[in-house]
């Protein structure tokens, strides 16, 4: 327990942690002390004089962001002379912005605004010349004018402390300081927009939101990310049934205000003129559209006759639909279809892990203990490429409590700035460099492994043992991809008990039906039965999409409710943004195709369909109550879990794509050839 | 880039000047070092003190527009740098500096056609005592007067 | 055989620190050497750290940055034992209008200001020191340079100072045009090679400075100061001066006198006297009409507040300061407003741009005494200059602010109606 120590704000006696910043004490007491610089993730600037207190015994006025509370202390935060000072430093800010309000994009959600409504800044005795300078494009997404910087760093630390970019700098001197990006005009980096989220005026602006609608004609959606396996909340801004931006900005979701360039830009895809709007059959002349009456008629008749005739089916559920639907799709295969043939892509050897870890407690990381555990291992990944916002975690880690990074990998990876050890390892190698940091390990107080593809069956098998003989609490999380892999895992969407895997039924000469919801199997890969009929659900017209009989025009994530689980295990509920015509969700889909076959697999409502997940899938007795206000871990089978066939492989996704979805995001295309690389070092 | 064995010396001197693992501190002195000799900081010096001194060329960047004497532009040959602080104020100064814009027909940080003579209206350089003063690259004059800045320039002018 | 100085010495300084300047060779290691030199550093490798940071309090030695602090206290302050190792440098970034003194240290006296460096690193039990110098002085640097190699060669640095055993490894480092980096934090930043930023205080430099390291930063005089206080005692040095204020300072002497030039004159030394004696008097038998008595920094004096003794309390008692000994005499005939204007152009010119209210106040009352100064000043100008002025006093990040503010207070209030009169030119015309 911190010393506490007794001090008086405005009048009123308070206890606070010895040390505390005074303007935290003030703020969780209720009284506001005005700032631009003062961020509580990064580094303390006392730059913008805004938030000067008066203290006693104390001649000039103090910054509230950067005085530790003591023993004592008499502070005003409301007096005549603390009043005159921010109008004075408002005054000052004010005489080279410019007065652009109405058309500036933070309209409305303008701290600047904000401060002058609410302290005032008088009229303005400012008669001279401003300096001007021009708007400045430095990518796709970052848009930079620099009259309207008040210069409070903000985005020059998010850049350098929370993403480990360092892409921003500050460039000349005094008057003319500006705000520069890392390639003299433009910005290469990760694009990930956190600098324009935290900018608290217009200064910072995102190409695809820019002068397109104001903060309060929006509805805002606080939905989760539908890229990567992470999990981040996105609260996206939607006018007229069409999206116009995203960010965390109110900081509800498990990642804080952390969104990548996907979670924050890449819902274009949405619109996307290629975007499936109706069912379509296949015929000599290619694809034809055909109604949903059809459609759903002659897949039901398809599906009865080859189940009557005992012909063999092979269903491919999805990483990245809602843990509803896969649910549903195993139980429509192996109750209705009786078929053991289930499978998705699957990017990580969740199986190997569960059941190394039975009989074990508390051994799945959340994304929370990244951020809390003493020390992180990155095994066989490029984390800040694949899984930005469990990168951020350990950055953060780092920044707020010196928590020590470790990386055995193939490659430099930006990991490696922070960590206490890098090693780089052949591809194989992994085990050997992890074991060539077993003292170091065995030093630390607790530790979450975190490890890609690289590491699956025995090497897994040989890691757990690795860590168990740490003696110290190890925690883990396998890295998968998309997001809603772990959902399909544990919703059983794998060929357990002996079912074809995912390449078994792709290279079985014999199969009948091939029904694929949400993935892309046949990217890369032949079909080999020639007879199969092939019933495909998705957004667009994929590889496996054309090879199909009748396509199905699905809903994205952004356009219906249900829940994901994200690579820590902590599921999340999904909330509608937009609704569409044309499409159906992928639930509402196979609901339809058992009505169809007269089958009763129960009402296809998400909410019905989780409460039956809530009784027959181990962990997930999630109650929606907690759902509604957060993340809920879920916990495996405690108990052993046998192998499955097939292959594991991560599809390898960068930052800037996202599987088959990369080609209908304007955006990830728009800044793809920009960095080429992910940016990396951030110097000394 | 290449440097002249000299400057080469002289980096390679500096970076070892700093504790252990601490080369950005070599960016400013690199940087002043090497504009002698290729004339302005150049986009291609900013890369290389950047690779040198293993930082981020935006790290070097930075510093490049926050310090005066560092320059994306050549000067001339001969940068005369005319004080018109407080003490050489009081006593010419200025004057001397509107002379210095007649007599070389530039004014403030601009360079003569011929690429000889840039002028530059500096701050206090440190000659207060011995004002008004004037610095051509890094030679000290004190006391100048109009007549002697004529002779000063006519001399670098002839010499060449 | 005498050298010629920049300007002729005075029959009134006390030379003390200056007392090689004029002697042939004085630069070089001989000559200081067969001039008391390293007899203080020999002395003090004999003292206790205690004993030696002792001398320097007893000395009343007070920081000749500009800030005045006691140098004693200062050095007591440097963890001395810290696991980190400690770093010494030297502020030798001599860029405040009005002063020019430590030129002429580094100049004419490098191995003084090495010796009283490595007394400091006795003191501190530093290894490593830099000194920190403007761009524009680059012949300094290389004077420096030339200096060191020279105590390098002679075993005055390195692995075994002067026989001691002592290591020390002294460089020097230099700018590239940037006032702000004179403020010590801000140094301490262009030292590690970026822009030159103050840092937030705490932690002090002497705690966390360079990399981190426990600091300790002085001035060139601060430091060259040490060698005779350590070699004739603390005491003497003290004597020289007024209670509190000890010792001797190095004067820059500008402006409307017949005399300028840098003298060294004990703490104490009347104003007036400086004027009228040492300075030979006003330039053109005129009136005098204020003085800045220690660079552009310090508020003005008029000519009747004037007849006081040039130590540190006597100056904050009259609302001023000693700051950094440029003191410059202005005559009737200066032009105020102007005077006003071109010290704000400095001060816009070098803030670093970091805090709001210097960086936007600066720029505005420049626009405004520029406006003024154009004939376009309006009446509400004037108490305007002085309000804006008082909102950045005492409210920016570093005391650039407070130096910009301080100085255009006092004029602007003090001398009024040299404002007045361009009102009443521009009122005359309107008519
Ligand atoms: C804006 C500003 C500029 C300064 N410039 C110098 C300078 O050029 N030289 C110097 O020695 N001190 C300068 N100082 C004072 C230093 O911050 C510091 O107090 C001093 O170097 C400490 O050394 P001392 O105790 O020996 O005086 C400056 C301070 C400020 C606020
Ligand atoms: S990575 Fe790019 S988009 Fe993200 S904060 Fe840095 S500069 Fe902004
Ligand atoms: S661009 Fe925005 S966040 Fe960055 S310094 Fe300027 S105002 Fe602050
Ligand atoms: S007062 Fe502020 S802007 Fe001015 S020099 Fe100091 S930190 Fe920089
Ligand atoms: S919030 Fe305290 S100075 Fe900016
Ligand atoms: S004022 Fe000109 S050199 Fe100092």
């Amino acid at each position: 327990m911190a010393e506490l120590v007794k001090l008086n704000i405005d009048g009123r006696d308070i206890e606070a942690e010895k040390g505390a910043l005074l303007i935290e004490v003030a703020r969780q007491n209720g009284i506001e002390v005005p700032a631009f610089c003062y961020h509580e993730d990064y580094t303390l600037q006392a730059a913008c004089r805004m938030c000067l207190v008066e203290i006693e015994k104390t001649p000039k006025l103090q910054v509230g962001c950067t005085t530790p509370v003591a023993e004592g202390m008499v502070v005003r935060t409301d007096s005549d002379i603390v009043k005159k000072a921010r109008k004075g430093t408002l005054e000052f800010l004010l005489t080279n912005h410019p007065l652009d309000c109405p058309v500036c994009d933070k309209g409305g959600e303008c701290e600047l605004q904000d401060m002058v409504f609410r302290y005032g800044a008088g009229e303005s005795r400012f008669v001279e010349r401003k300096h001007h300078v021009d708007e400045k494009q430095w990518s796709p997404v970052v848009y930079f004018d620099a009259p309207r910087c008040i210069l409070c760093y903000r985005c020059v630390r998010a850049c350098n402390e929370g993403m480990g970019v360092g892409a921003l700098g500050v460039g000349n001197r005094g008057a003319v300081s500006e705000i520069i990006p890392n390639h003299d005009d433009h910005l290469e980096c990760d694009e990930c927009g956190a600098c324009i989220d935290i900018c608290p005026v217009g200064a910072l602006t995102s190409g695809s939101y820019r002068y397109q609608t104001r903060p309060w004609e929006m509805e805002h959606v606080g939905t989760i990310c539908t890229h990567c396996a992470d999990g981040c909340k996105t609260t996206l801004g939607v006018r007229n049934d069409e999206i116009m931006r995203g960010n965390n900005r109110d900081r509800s979701g498990i990642n804080d205000e952390f969104l990548c360039i996907k979670g924050r830009y890449a819902f274009d895809f949405t619109k996307h003129p290629e975007r499936l709007q109706s069912p379509m059959l296949r015929t000599a002349n290619g694809h034809e559209a055909i109604s949903w009456s059809k459609a759903l008629d002659i897949i039901a008749t398809k599906f009865s006759t080859v189940k009557l005739a005992g012909g063999k089916f092979g269903v491919i559920g999805s990483n990245h639909t809602t843990n509803e639907e896969n649910f549903f799709l195993a139980k429509f295969a192996r109750q209705a279809l009786e078929t053991k043939n289930v499978d998705h892509h699957r990017t990580g050897d969740l199986a190997t892990l569960f059941d190394a870890l039975s009989g074990k407690n508390n051994a799945l990381a959340t994304s929370a203990d990244l951020y809390n555990a003493k020390a992180v291992l990155v095994i066989g990944a490029d984390l800040s490429q694949q899984h930005p916002f469990l990168a951020f975690q350990a950055r953060a880690n780092v920044r707020h409590h010196n928590g020590h990074i470790y990386a055995v990998t193939t490659g430099e990876v930006r990991e490696d700035q922070q960590a206490v050890a890098s090693v780089r390892v052949q591809k194989g190698g992994e085990l050997a460099g992890v074991e060539s940091l077993r003292e170091k390990l065995k030093a630390e107080g607790d530790l979450v492994v975190v490890f890609g593809d690289a590491v699956q069956g025995d090497a897994l098998r040989k890691l757990v043992a690795f860590g168990d003989s740490l003696g110290i609490p190890v925690k883990y999380v396998c890295l998968v991809d998309y997001s809603n892999s772990r959902g399909a895992f544990d919703m059983g969407v794998t060929p357990k008990d002996g079912g074809l895997s995912r390449e078994e039924m792709l290279a079985a000469a014999d199969l009948d039906v091939l029904w694929v919801v949400g993935a892309n199997p046949l990217k890369n890969t032949q079909l080999v039965s020639k007879k199969a009929f092939v019933v495909v659900q998705d957004l667009f017209m994929t590889e496996t999409a054309k090879q199909a009989d009748i396509v199905l025009p699905a809903a994205s994530a952004y356009e219906k409710s249900g829940t994901v689980t994200n690579v820590c295990g902590e599921v999340q509920k999904l909330a509608q943004a937009i609704k569409v015509m044309g499409p159906k969700t992928d639930l509402e889909i196979m609901g339809l195709i058992a009505k169809e076959m007269g089958l009763n697999l129960g009402i296809w409502l998400p909410e019905k369909v989780f409460a039956e997940i809530r009784k027959a899938v181990h962990g997930y007795d999630v109650s929606p109550a907690q759902l509604a206000v957060g993340p809920a871990a879920t916990m495996p089978l405690n108990g052993r879990v046998a192998a499955l066939p097939g292959a594991i492989q991560s599809s390898g996704d960068t930052l800037f794509t996202s599987g088959s979805l990369t080609r209908y995001s304007e955006i990830l295309n728009s800044v793809m050839e920009a960095p080429g690389q992910l940016y990396r070092g951030k110097g000394q | 880039m290449t440097f002249s064995p000299q400057l080469e010396q002289r980096f390679a001197k500096l970076l070892t000047r700093y504790p252990e693992g601490r080369t950005r501190s070599a960016v400013i002195p690199m940087l002043i070092y090497a504009q002698d000799e290729v004339g302005a900081v150049t986009r291609e010096l900013i890369d290389e003190v950047a690779k040198r001194c293993k930082v981020t060329p935006v790290q070097v960047d930075e510093v490049v527009g926050y310090y005066s004497m560092l320059h994306r532009k050549p000067q001339g040959k001969f940068h005369v740098q005319v004080c018109t602080n407080i003490s050489c104020l009081l006593v010419g100064g200025e004057e001397l500096y509107e002379h210095a814009k007649k007599k070389l027909g530039v004014g403030h940080k601009e360079t003569t056609a011929d690429g000889q003579f840039s002028l530059e209206e500096v701050e206090c350089m440190g000659a207060c005592s011995w004002a008004p003063a004037v610095e051509i690259n890094y030679d000290f004059h004190h006391h100048v007067t109009p007549e002697k800045l004529d002779q000063l320039i006519d001399g670098l002018r002839k010499a060449q | 055989m005498a050298k010629q100085l920049y300007n002729p010495p005075s029959p009134l300084e006390t030379r003390v620190l200056s007392k090689r300047f004029g002697l042939e060779g004085s630069e070089t290691l001989d000559v200081y050497l067969a001039n008391d030199g390293f007899k203080a550093f020999l002395k003090a490798k004999e003292m206790t750290p205690e004993a030696i940071i002792e001398e320097v309090k007893t000395s009343a030695l007070r920081g000749r940055g500009g800030a005045g602090f006691p140098t004693g206290l200062k050095w007591s302050f440097v963890p001395r034992t810290s696991p980190k190792p400690r770093v010494l440098v030297v502020n030798a970034d001599e860029s405040e209008p009005g002063c020019c003194k430590d030129r002429l240290l580094i100049e004419y006296d490098p191995h003084q200001l090495i010796e009283g460096i490595l007394i400091a690193s006795l003191a501190v039990d530093a290894h490593v020191g830099y000194v920190y110098v403007r761009g524009e002085y680059r012949y300094l640097v290389e004077k420096m340079d030339r200096a060191i190699e020279e105590a390098y060669a002679r075993g005055y640095l390195g692995d075994n100072v002067a026989g001691t055993g002592w290591k020390f490894d002294l460089h020097t480092h230099s700018g590239a045009g940037a006032y702000e980096c004179g403020e010590e934090t801000a140094l301490l930043d262009s030292l590690e090679g970026k822009r030159g930023v103050p840092r937030m205080k705490p932690p002090f430099p002497a705690v966390a400075g360079a990399w981190g390291m426990p600091t300790l930063l002085n001035n060139v005089e601060t430091f060259s100061a040490i060698p005779p206080i350590i070699r004739d005692g603390g005491a003497a040095f003290a004597a020289l001066g007024t209670p509190k204020n000890g010792g001797t300072r190095l004067m820059c002497l500008s402006g409307h006198v017949n005399k300028p030039g840098v003298y060294e004159i004990p703490l104490g030394f009347p104003m007036m006297k400086a004027i009228n004696e040492l300075g030979g008097g006003m330039r053109n038998g005129k009136k005098l009409k204020a003085v800045v008595p220690g660079g552009s920094s310090c508020p003005l004096l008029k000519a009747d507040e004037c007849d006081i003794p040039m130590d540190y309390d006597t100056l904050a008692k009259v609302g001023s300061m000693l700051g950094a000994g440029g003191m410059v005499v202005l005559d009737e005939d200066t032009d105020m407003v102007k005077f006003a204007l071109r010290i704000m152009r400095f001060y816009q010119h070098e803030s670093c741009g970091w805090c709001i209210p210097c960086r936007e106040g600066t720029t505005w009352l420049r626009k405004i005494l520029q406006r003024f100064s154009d004939g376009h000043g309006r009446r509400e100008d004037i108490s305007l200059i002085g309000e804006l002025s008082k909102n950045m006093l005492g409210r920016t990040f570093c005391a650039l602010g407070d130096a910009a503010a301080m100085p255009t207070i006092s004029i602007v209030e003090k001398f009024t109606e040299d404002f007045e009169k361009y009102l009443v030119a521009k009122e005359a015309v309107a008519v």
